[in-house]
């Protein structure tokens, strides 16, 4: 086959390369795959080859024991999915309003931006367990009447608490990742600064961080487990008590399996966003 | 838009402005006329950017007055900035259109949210305004998709679309591949003969020798000269004003 004359408008390959590149592609896959398989029997040979594997195998790998016990497992992280479906959306909101309170500008605001600031460098300090334990045993000790004394209520509350602090420091990067020079074109065109920050700054500041919004999610989808120190029996609580029943370790291996099949995609998910928005961003870089 | 007598469109007096202990203006004056079309010249940080963004209240000054039709003073702390920036336009070097959304949105968003117009009346006049200047085609269109030359057009239309009674270009030709230079061009003529007040930086002289109608040089943050393009190009009186031209034309 020839090549069409020059010029013409048509999209043209020379067919032999593409052969060749395709043969190349294929090659490839199979070597990837080749080694990869022979990697794992490598590994697997070497540990079942260790002295200790039978009894780990017996105490963490116990096929029974993993029928016996998932489906309670699975129950249980239905209270994981449902603190975690709460506490989401009130940590974006918490955020979002730290961070914006924290913009504000005029003096008569100066309250705000310092309980905003305070608010921050106070519960980022502390290690998430700590405000889980301070908070769910700490309040309910007052008795204050016509508050909720519930041991989920107090956990869903500090990992929002903890979890906003993160949140607003991100957002508030996303609002400084904003050009000045887009602040100076909206109030030039008579936007007042709160409207520059509604159409203008914060469509595209959220934008901006999605990707690391998205990882943070995936870190409080782990840390619903940290609620189980207070008592309510959410996965890790079940497979604490499952464990102690039966001295065997099965079902913690059981709950890890559940919380990264839930992980694993919206790791993915967020790479992909991640690799979406920068090439974008490479893209729209004009000025 | 009351045209009073007397006034200009644009009195600036005793205008300084000094960055960090840096005086970039000293004492600076000019006039520019209602319809008049008024260049600044100068050397690369001779301040034309800042007294730009001064009249628009984008930086504020140290000491002076800049009076917009003989009344409203916009370096006055009670002057309420966001309502005399609907009457000043200003269109920046780097286009600084809004990338999150379309053309289209970027020229409507202001007279909605700002002079309060209908969703409906104001798409119908971006695209109005968008089709004067050759682009109602890219209305849909997201600013990454522009050349330099439209993305420069559009900025322009959404400044027009508030309507302004003076207008302000900062070297909007600067970034732009020679080749579109010429389009950008042809929007500011369009402009000059609606009779729209101009004030412009610029560093295309050929550009300020046509159009203008008073043409300022400035050094050592003031007007050094000023007169009408025939005697500030073929006629300057001062040394400075001719060593300027002479690196600038080659
Ligand atoms: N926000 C700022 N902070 C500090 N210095 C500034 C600021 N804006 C301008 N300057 C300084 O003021 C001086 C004048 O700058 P300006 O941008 O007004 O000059 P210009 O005449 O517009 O120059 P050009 O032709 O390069 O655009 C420069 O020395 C610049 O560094
Ligand atoms: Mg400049």
């Amino acid at each position: 086959m020839n090549a069409p004359s020059p010029g013409t408008e048509v999209a043209y390959v020379d067919p032999q390369r593409r052969a060749l590149v395709r043969q190349r592609a294929r090659r490839n896959a199979l070597v990837g795959m080749a080694s990869l398989i022979g990697f794992v029997i490598v590994i697997s040979v070497i540990v079942s080859r260790t002295p200790g594997w039978p009894v780990v195998q017996e105490t963490f790998f116990n096929g029974e024991e993993f029928v016996k016990t998932f489906p309670g497992l699975l129950s249980a992280f239905m209270l994981n999915v449902r603190i975690f479906v709460i506490a989401e959306p009130l940590i974006l909101i918490l955020g979002l309003l730290v961070a914006l309170a924290r913009t504000l500008q005029s003096p008569i605001f100066l309250p705000v931006r310092v309980i905003a600031t305070l608010y921050v460098d106070i519960f980022r300090g502390i290690p998430t367990i700590l405000v889980i334990f301070l908070l769910g045993f700490g309040i309910p000790a007052l008795r204050l009447t016509g508050v909720p004394n519930g041991a989920i209520f107090w956990g869903t509350a500090a990992l929002v608490l903890s979890y906003g602090a993160y949140v607003a420091e991100v957002f508030r990067a996303g609002i400084g990742s904003v050009h000045p020079s887009q602040q100076m074109a909206s109030r030039s065109l008579g936007l007042s600064s709160w409207q520059t920050n509604r159409y203008v700054v914060l469509p595209q500041a959220i934008r901006n961080v999605i990707p690391p919004l998205l990882n943070d999610f995936i870190s409080l989808q782990k840390d619903t487990a940290l609620v189980a120190v207070l008592g309510p029996i959410e996965v890790l609580r079940q497979a604490q008590i499952d464990t102690s029943s039966s001295f065997n370790y099965t079902p913690y291996v059981g709950a890890a399996l559940i919380f990264i099949a839930l992980t694993i995609p919206m790791t993915r998910f967020a790479d992909w966003v991640q690799e979406r928005s920068s090439r974008r961003r490479r893209a729209g870089s004009d000025s | 838009m009351s045209e009073s007598m007397h006034a200009s469109m644009l009195e600036v007096s005793g205008v300084w402005k000094s960055f960090e202990g840096h005086p970039v203006l000293r004492g600076l004056d000019i006039t520019v006329g209602h319809h008049q079309a008024v260049v600044l010249i100068g050397a690369s940080g001779s301040g034309k950017s800042t007294l730009l963004r001064c009249i628009n209240g984008l930086v504020s000054v140290d000491a002076g007055r800049i009076v917009l039709d003989g009344a409203l003073d916009v370096t006055s702390f009670d002057t309420d900035m966001d309502a005399a920036r609907r009457r000043i336009g200003i269109v920046f070097q780097s286009y600084n259109l809004f990338p999150h959304m379309s053309v289209l949105d970027n020229v409507a968003l202001a007279p909605r949210k700002v002079l309060g117009r209908s969703k409906a009346e104001s798409i119908d006049a971006a695209r109005a305004l968008l089709a004067r200047f050759g682009l109602e085609a890219k209305a849909d269109e997201y600013p990454d998709r522009l050349s330099g030359g439209q993305a420069q057009r559009v900025a322009i239309v959404r400044a027009l679309a508030m309507e302004p009674e003076l207008m302000l270009f900062d070297e909007i030709t600067s970034a732009l591949d020679p080749l579109l230079v010429g389009e950008v061009l042809e929007a500011v003529r369009e402009l000059k003969e609606t009779g729209l007040t101009l004030l412009m930086a610029t560093h295309e002289m050929g550009f300020a020798r046509e159009v203008a109608d008073k043409v300022c040089f400035l050094k050592d943050g003031i007007v050094l000269e000023q007169g009408t393009p025939e005697v500030i190009f073929s006629a300057p009186e001062r040394e400075e004003t001719r060593e300027f031209l002479a690196r600038v034309l080659g």
